[in-house]
């Protein structure tokens, strides 16, 4: 009997069958690409997204990458990321060297987002009366973050093009007066960036005069370390609040802390 | 006369494809109003927000709410194409069309369909797909279709900047001409065959006359969808698969007049 006779005869349901495991087995092949792919395509941490974004991990599954907060730019400063631009495909994003967040007052592409991937209830505050509007302050796109090595204003030249940049100006951007070790007899005017009041606009990376940007914004999660609740600033009543956080059981099981700390001593231990 | 009548739906189809088009580029260009965004979502004159349904579902897939604005979108695209266009959406609105139509004229000029028209893929597997991007959707928390999805990509592409989106719009095209007659469009694309699935009951069908019909099947073998097509020669009585994207394509090419756009229990 040839193969194909035998094929003939072969029943429907056994056809059938066959059928079924093939499309699985075609199914899991290509599911499992694609998986590998989609993988790869999210692992982009250093994304600037647009004012009023949720977290980056919500973003990238409610963004439907319709570019309508880009076309609401009225500075053309938002990117929807073409492929090749290695951020996540079809997202919006920031270039700051090129084109900074203007931080218009009512942040309009945030309102324009029709899916809530950009959440304007975020950027927003009370006003005197106590109405809700959006307040472009209080976006965290990102963090400035300053190279001391190649900042000239570190090395004692004057420059202060990142402070007179900044639109939340003295607040985020503070110089300060710093003794110039070197010459002994000037003064460093060196800008230090405050965390509480930068919204990550990269108006001081496009102002930067080095040839590639010295301050430079960052993604917050990058940029910023976490404090732990054991340490609390004792000198700060506020901070004290924070003790709260800490877990009820907080002893760490090591072979050292198992035995009675009296022994430990009295086995001459140290 | 007659000649210009051949190609009747073809010039409309192509000015509504190139239109649209045109206008999503103004809105982002120009500044227009009429139409911003683009095929994922979109707003009509700053007031009517359309969604992507097959993308909402997705969404819905990594577990996240959406906005009532998308919701409304999503819910008078459905309607539109699920309760009266059918599937036009395929053969009307999406702009991979231009280039899967391109690549199946040259095939056929090339003559690459003379044996075997579909050695392989099943027109079942968009079905297939739709289930593996939902799936995909769950475990990785992104919409999954709508990363890899070259409709969004080349869509995308011609209004906000290409990059290199060219090469997906080129794969399907190569696809499409040199390995599978209708490969995407009529195989593979889970937009389509999600489209397939909501416009079962659609108003808008072609209808085919059994007394005209010469059997001469000329409209089955242009048709890009040809299952849908059993009753020709047969029964006098609409198109009824959702797989139909009334591209009218076997109206424009039957002789005799026996295939019509008609409203389904209506006429």
């Amino acid at each position: 009997m040839s193969r194909d006779e035998r094929a003939e005869k072969m029943p429907e349901r056994r056809r059938f069958l066959i059928g079924v495991v093939k499309g699985i087995g075609a199914a899991a092949v290509g599911g499992l690409v694609w998986n590998g792919f989609l993988d790869g395509k999210k692992a982009y941490p250093f994304v600037l997204r647009p004012p009023g974004a949720v977290t980056e991990e919500k973003f990238l599954a409610k963004c439907t990458k319709c570019g309508i907060c880009v076309e609401a730019c009225p500075y053309k400063a938002l990117i929807l990321a073409r492929p090749g631009d290695e951020r996540p495909v079809g997202t919006p994003y920031f270039a700051m060297r090129e084109n900074p967040c203007r931080m218009c007052k009512d942040i309009p592409c945030a309102a324009a987002c029709p899916t809530g991937a950009l959440d304007l209830s975020l950027v927003s505050g009370k006003d005197e009366q106590g109405r809700t509007k959006p307040d472009i302050n209080l976006a965290r796109i990102g963090l400035a973050v300053i190279d001391r090595e190649t900042c000239v204003a570190y090395w004692g030249i004057q420059c202060d093009a990142c402070y007179r940049s900044c639109p939340v100006m003295d607040k985020a951007i503070k110089v300060e007066y710093l003794r110039n070790e070197r010459t002994g007899k000037h003064a460093l005017l060196a800008p230090i960036v405050h965390s509480e009041h930068c919204t990550g606009c990269g108006m001081c990376e496009r102002a930067c005069v080095t040839e590639k940007a010295s301050i430079f914004v960052l993604p917050r999660h990058i940029a910023m370390g976490e404090s732990s609740a054991r340490y609390i600033k004792g000198w700060d009543s506020s901070d004290e609040q924070r003790m709260g956080e800490l877990p009820e059981e907080t002893k760490t099981i090591t072979p050292r802390s198992q035995k009675n700390p009296l022994d430990y001593l009295n086995q001459g231990g140290f | 006369m007659r000649d210009m009548r051949k190609y009747k739906y073809m010039v409309l189809r192509r000015s509504s494809q190139v239109s649209l088009l045109f206008l999503f580029i103004a809105g982002n260009i120009l500044g227009w109003n009429a139409l911003r965004g683009n095929l994922s979502a979109s707003i009509i004159l700053g007031k009517i927000p359309l969604t992507d349904p097959f993308a909402l579902l997705q969404i819905f897939a990594t577990g996240n709410m959406i906005s009532a604005e998308a919701l409304e979108g999503a819910l008078i695209v459905t309607v539109l194409f699920g309760l009266v266009c059918g599937r036009a959406f395929c053969s009307w609105v999406c702009p991979l069309n231009m280039v899967t139509d391109l690549a199946n004229r040259l095939r056929e000029k090339m003559k690459l369909d003379a044996e075997n028209r579909n050695p392989f893929l099943s027109r079942k597997a968009r079905y297939w797909v739709i289930g593996i991007s939902l799936v995909l959707s769950f475990a990785t928390g992104v919409a999954a279709f709508e990363w890899i999805s070259p409709i969004s990509m080349f869509h995308r592409g011609v209004i906000f900047g290409m990059g290199v989106g060219w090469t997906a719009v080129l794969a399907i095209f190569l696809f499409d001409l040199l390995i599978a007659r209708n490969g995407f469009c009529g195989h593979l694309c889970p937009l389509g065959g999600f489209y397939s699935l909501i416009t079962r009951f659609s108003l808008v069908r072609v209808r085919h006359y059994k007394e005209k019909c010469t059997q001469c099947m000329k409209c089955t073998d242009i048709c890009p969808e040809r299952q849908a097509l059993p009753m020709v020669g047969k029964t006098s009585s609409m198109v009824v698969s959702g797989e139909c994207t009334n591209c009218a394509r076997c109206i424009e090419v039957c002789d005799d007049d026996a295939m019509r756009f008609g409203i389904r229990y209506v006429s």
